[in-house]
């Protein structure tokens, strides 16, 4: 087993570190080690925190932390904030909120750009959980960007999606309608202390009751927050353990996971195939060939990338 | 007299006489604009020769809405209070410049305190290390305190004291020192910084959350107003938003959004406007844009008068009378060609002057190097000298007033605050913007944009980015001893074997347990903790326990 | 294609003028590096397990109030005791040129005192870039 690998199994904070930062960067160790690293994950209960910005996700976060260690669990955190798309940079400034928690170590926090990668994660947060995972911490908390609608990506990566929602951002009401709510599984209602946070909780409801007329007991739960005032901590991490239990025992837990690796499995074989192929491609240097030929209508589309792939598959025997 | 004719007049001019000279010479720039990006006419004419207007937002000095200023004759009868920052090391070195300061003819003492007494620490928490004595002087019991003030006539000086999340412990710790040396609490006069909300904002000396902070801070309202009545309680302080980059409208704008808050939570808790707004002062910056730094204190006074008569009712003058304390620009200082630094000091001084200020420091030349040295502090001080006894601006009351383009500028700013103000009322309030890090961006995008302007040479700042020499740093940087923090230890340990532990602990404890009761006022009790020598620590973790700690919230 | 650099910006001690920490933070994210910004008043040992677990290559303190001859090295210290070995520790804010040279001696590798332009920072980064191992 490469040593990295090794490290991060007996839980040493710079090998996680490390081995984030290869998956994030591509080395050429990436495959070995999350091969390596993969066998011993599978214990993590994996949370999504999603909403949109200025929901106080983050200060929810650090207030969660509290409770999860004082309940005695190690946490690991990722943050991810959104790459500028002009200048490739970014400013990771979540994990401020959650600063107190940086000299403990049983919680481990770890901020990540986008880069370029739609849906609210990072590309490499798929690999980075399964880095976590390894690690043995006993939550991992995924923190989206959180700019709305987009954000489905959130889904597919964890055990149980919250969804914080706050009063006075009249465009929610708009989210609502527009499908956000199909990725919540606990809804969190954030500065409960404002007026017309009883009027988002009842629009959530509205929402579920016509979601769940067949079947009320299915119905999500949704939990008033203020982190603020740190009121409904306690409510929300109880109402993540018994939702964990429900779906742990309904065998919804293991439907969502399997379901989690069937998207990546399809997910790495598209991106592989298409890299290699463009490699491919590249490397011939025959792409200018086929369009001279097809612009001159000499060939025919189909054809020709019949022609091209089936080259691609002789040669290349294995990927 | 027909304004219309001036008007048209102008038109006249800008086709002809200024057409000509435009073709021929174009001006340097397409844009002239205030430091803080306030657009400037080429040439003001006045708007109006309204004399209701004139009454209405001009009005006379001494009567509101106090556009021209807090007294009817202002230096004429009394020249501002020169009152230079100080305070470094242990409270003995500090005492000996205290004593220089007041010999060459300083008028009011203010004290600067190190970052751990400023954020409730003792010398000897590992939260200090490296910073005892460094901004200012250590104090960690009464016994500080006593050296602190020794020789110094309680009575006679008016201090002001920069600590705002303690400022409840340092205050008991001046009474108690007072009450030692026989002076009573009503003889007492100064100023606690006390404005906790731009510590969130700016300044990052908080300890405690919004909440219980606000309630310390209407628990001195309301003994002082009892006990201290010469004490003004707290100093709303813009000086340190502008420092972190903010405009001049910003800064006074959300100075004003922290007073409202203030007066909110004072009345909400049962106290009468009129019993301690009379006793609240404000704190602004000066920079180097100087008629737009008129303008500024001119409008921050118009719209105060107003806000405390029309929103909080106020019936007495003396609560709509904005009066403040004026500090030139920390940030405006370079460490390039430090010497230039007294021209710019002496421009943020007369702006200062012209606007009216009730007292006013004057920043030394060598601050952007460190501490200042006891040369660099008397040619500031001097500074102010030459302007009070030399310049002649103090012979009439608010000189500029009248002029097209400083009027133009106040209404400008004016109009700016009151679009923040609405904004910040539709965020929740005070708190909840600061809560949101709605203020705390707008500064930085506004500290970002200056900082850029100056590295695209857009905006020249000489001797940065412009007129640069290669010179040597001085050498005669003042330095504060490395060693000081194991005195005080050593100081703060024999304090702690030599007082009445049982009388200390019982003290605490009462003071726990008002904490916990939120209709009690805690004054009282901290007064009692001083006594008995309690440290400044020691208190501030009690109310820790019982406040919470706050924590950092920004967008950036 | 370069490899992204992440650059860790804190503040250690209690001095909360943070003015220069955040330009300097935007500035170097505009200048397309990853930046971490954990706020004010950081201990030695927060700033150390932050760099560590965020994986940076650069720290970059800022501290104005004097304390930079006893808090800049020990936050060094505390940096390589947990194995931060490669991370390139520079600081800025009010530092008298008489520290400098000490402060260099005990692993900071460059200071930028007060109206350094953002440039100068960069090119600093750039220069290090080879030496940067992942």
């Amino acid at each position: 087993m490469i040593p990295l690998a090794e490290d991060v199994l007996a839980g040493q904070t710079r090998a996680i570190a490390r081995a984030i930062s290869r998956v994030e960067n591509g080395h050429p160790d990436k495959e070995a080690l999350i091969d390596a690293l993969y066998p011993h994950g599978g214990t993590s209960l994996i949370l999504g925190l999603t909403g949109p910005p200025g929901s106080g996700k983050s200060s929810l976060l650090d207030l969660l932390i509290d409770k999860e260690r004082s309940a005695g669990k190690s946490i690991a955190v990722i943050a991810v904030d959104p790459t500028s798309p002009f200048s490739g940079g970014a400013i990771l400034g979540d994990r401020l909120r959650m600063q107190k928690h940086a000299t403990d170590d049983h919680v481990f926090i770890r901020s990540m750009a986008s880069r370029g990668h739609l849906g609210g994660v990072a590309g490499a947060t798929s690999d980075a959980i399964k880095v976590l995972d390894a690690a043995g911490f006993d939550i991992i908390i995924i923190e989206t960007i959180g700019v709305g609608q987009t954000e489905i990506d959130i889904v597919e990566l964890s055990d149980i999606v919250m969804l914080v929602l706050v009063p006075g951002l009249g465009d929610e009401i708009q989210a609502l309608k527009a499908g956000v709510m199909e990725i919540g599984d606990i809804f969190i209602v954030n500065k409960s202390d404002r007026d017309d946070a009883d009027k988002v909780k009842a629009h959530i409801e509205y929402v579920l009751n016509f979601k769940y007329m067949e079947k009320p007991d299915q119905k999500n739960p949704i939990v008033m927050t203020s982190a603020v005032k740190q009121d409904g901590i306690n409510t929300l991490r109880d109402t993540i353990q018994t939702y964990y239990q429900t779906i742990l025992n309904n065998g919804m837990l293991e439907q969502k996971r399997k379901q989690r690796i069937k998207a990546e499995i399809k997910n790495l074989i598209t991106a592989k195939i298409k890299s290699k192929v463009e490699a491919f491609l590249h490397d011939q240097g025959s792409i200018e060939a086929m369009v001279d030929g097809l612009y001159e209508k000499k060939r025919s589309p189909y054809a020709i990338i019949n022609e091209k792939l089936n080259r691609f598959l002789q040669e290349k025997q294995s990927i | 007299m027909d304004i219309n004719k001036i008007i048209n007049h102008k038109t006249k001019w800008e086709k002809s006489t200024l057409k000509k000279v435009l073709e021929k010479f174009p001006e340097r720039k397409d844009d002239f604009s205030t430091g803080s990006w306030v657009p400037v006419e080429r040439v003001a004419i006045p708007e109006t020769f309204d004399a209701d207007q004139y009454l209405d937002k001009i009005g006379f000095p001494g009567e509101y809405p106090f556009t021209r200023g807090v007294q009817p004759t202002m230096y004429r009868g009394r020249l501002w209070t020169m009152r230079q920052y100080a305070g470094f090391g242990s409270a003995e070195e500090s005492n000996k410049r205290y004593k220089y300061l007041l010999n060459q003819g300083q008028t009011g003492l203010s004290v600067a305190f190190d970052l751990p007494t400023q954020i409730g620490y003792d010398s000897d928490d590992s939260h200090s290390i490296g910073e005892v004595g460094k901004v200012g002087v250590a104090i960690d019991t009464l016994e500080d305190m006593e050296i602190l003030f020794d020789g110094i006539p309680l009575d006679k000086v008016s201090t002001s004291m920069t600590i705002n999340a303690p400022a409840s412990v340092l205050l008991a710790f001046y009474i108690a020192v007072g009450e030692k040396n026989g002076v009573s609490k009503d003889q007492l006069r100064g100023t606690i910084q006390n404005d906790i909300l731009k510590e969130y904002i700016a300044r990052g000396t908080y300890i405690f959350p919004p909440k219980p902070s606000l309630r310390l801070i209407t628990n001195i309202f309301e003994y002082c107003s009892a006990e201290i009545p010469k004490w003004n309680t707290i100093s709303i302080s813009g000086y340190h938003i502008r420092e972190a980059g903010s405009t001049a409208a910003q800064e006074v704008a959300f100075t004003l959004a922290d007073g409202i808050e203030y007066i909110k939570a004072a009345v909400k808790a049962g106290l009468d406007v009129d019993k301690f707004a009379g006793r609240l002062s404000f704190f602004f910056n000066a920079h180097n844009d100087l008629l737009e730094e008129v303008a500024k204190f001119r409008a921050a006074r118009r719209i105060w008068a107003k806000i405390m008569k029309e929103k909080f009712g106020a019936q007495n003058e003396r609560s709509m009378m904005l009066r403040f304390h004026t500090q030139t620009g920390g940030s405006t200082l370079t460490a390039q060609q430090p010497d230039n630094n007294i021209v710019r000091v002496t421009i943020q001084t007369l702006a200062a002057v012209l606007g009216g200020t009730q007292s006013l420091h004057t920043n030394s030349k060598d601050e952007a190097l460190g501490l200042p040295t006891e040369q660099a502090v008397r040619i500031a001080l001097r500074t102010q000298q030459i302007v009070a006894h030399e310049s002649g601006i103090t012979h009439s009351v608010d000189p500029l007033a009248g002029s097209y383009h400083v009027e133009s500028l106040t209404d400008k700013i004016e109009d700016e605050v009151w679009t923040y103000l609405n904004k910040i009322e539709e965020l929740g309030g005070m708190v909840q913007a600061i809560e949101a890090g709605y203020v705390q961006k707008e500064i930085q995008d506004a500290a970002y944009k200056y900082q850029r302007e100056i590295e695209d040479n857009k905006r020249i700042l000489v001797g940065v980015n412009e007129f640069k020499v290669e010179d040597p740093m001085p050498d005669d940087i003042l330095k504060v001893d490395p060693e000081l923090r194991k005195r005080q230890i050593e100081k703060v340990t024999k304090v702690r074997e030599n007082r009445n532990s049982d009388q200390v602990q019982q003290k605490l404890e009462a003071l726990g347990q008002a904490a916990v009761d939120p209709s009690a006022n805690l004054m009282p009790y901290i007064i009692d903790a001083a006594k008995s020598y309690a440290t400044l620590g020691e208190i501030c973790n009690v109310l820790r326990n019982e406040f919470g700690e706050h924590q950092e919230s920004i967008v950036l | 294609m370069k490899q992204k650099l992440r650059i860790l910006i804190s503040k250690p001690g209690l001095d909360g003028h943070d003015r220069g920490a955040k330009y300097i933070a935007r500035a170097l994210k505009d200048a397309g590096y990853e930046v971490i910004y954990t706020g004010i008043r950081q201990s030695p040992e927060a700033i150390a397990k932050t760099a560590i677990q965020e994986d940076v290559d650069f720290v970059g303190l800022s501290l104005l109030s004097g304390a930079h001859n006893e808090l800049f090295p020990e936050v060094v210290r505390t940096i390589r005791e947990a194995g931060g070995n490669n991370i390139v520790i520079f600081g800025g804010g009010v530092i008298p040129e008489d520290d400098i040279a000490d402060l260099q001696k005990n692993g900071i590798s460059a200071i930028f005192t007060t109206g350094t332009p953002v440039q100068t920072v960069i090119d600093f980064i750039e220069n290090q870039r080879e030496q940067i191992s992942h």
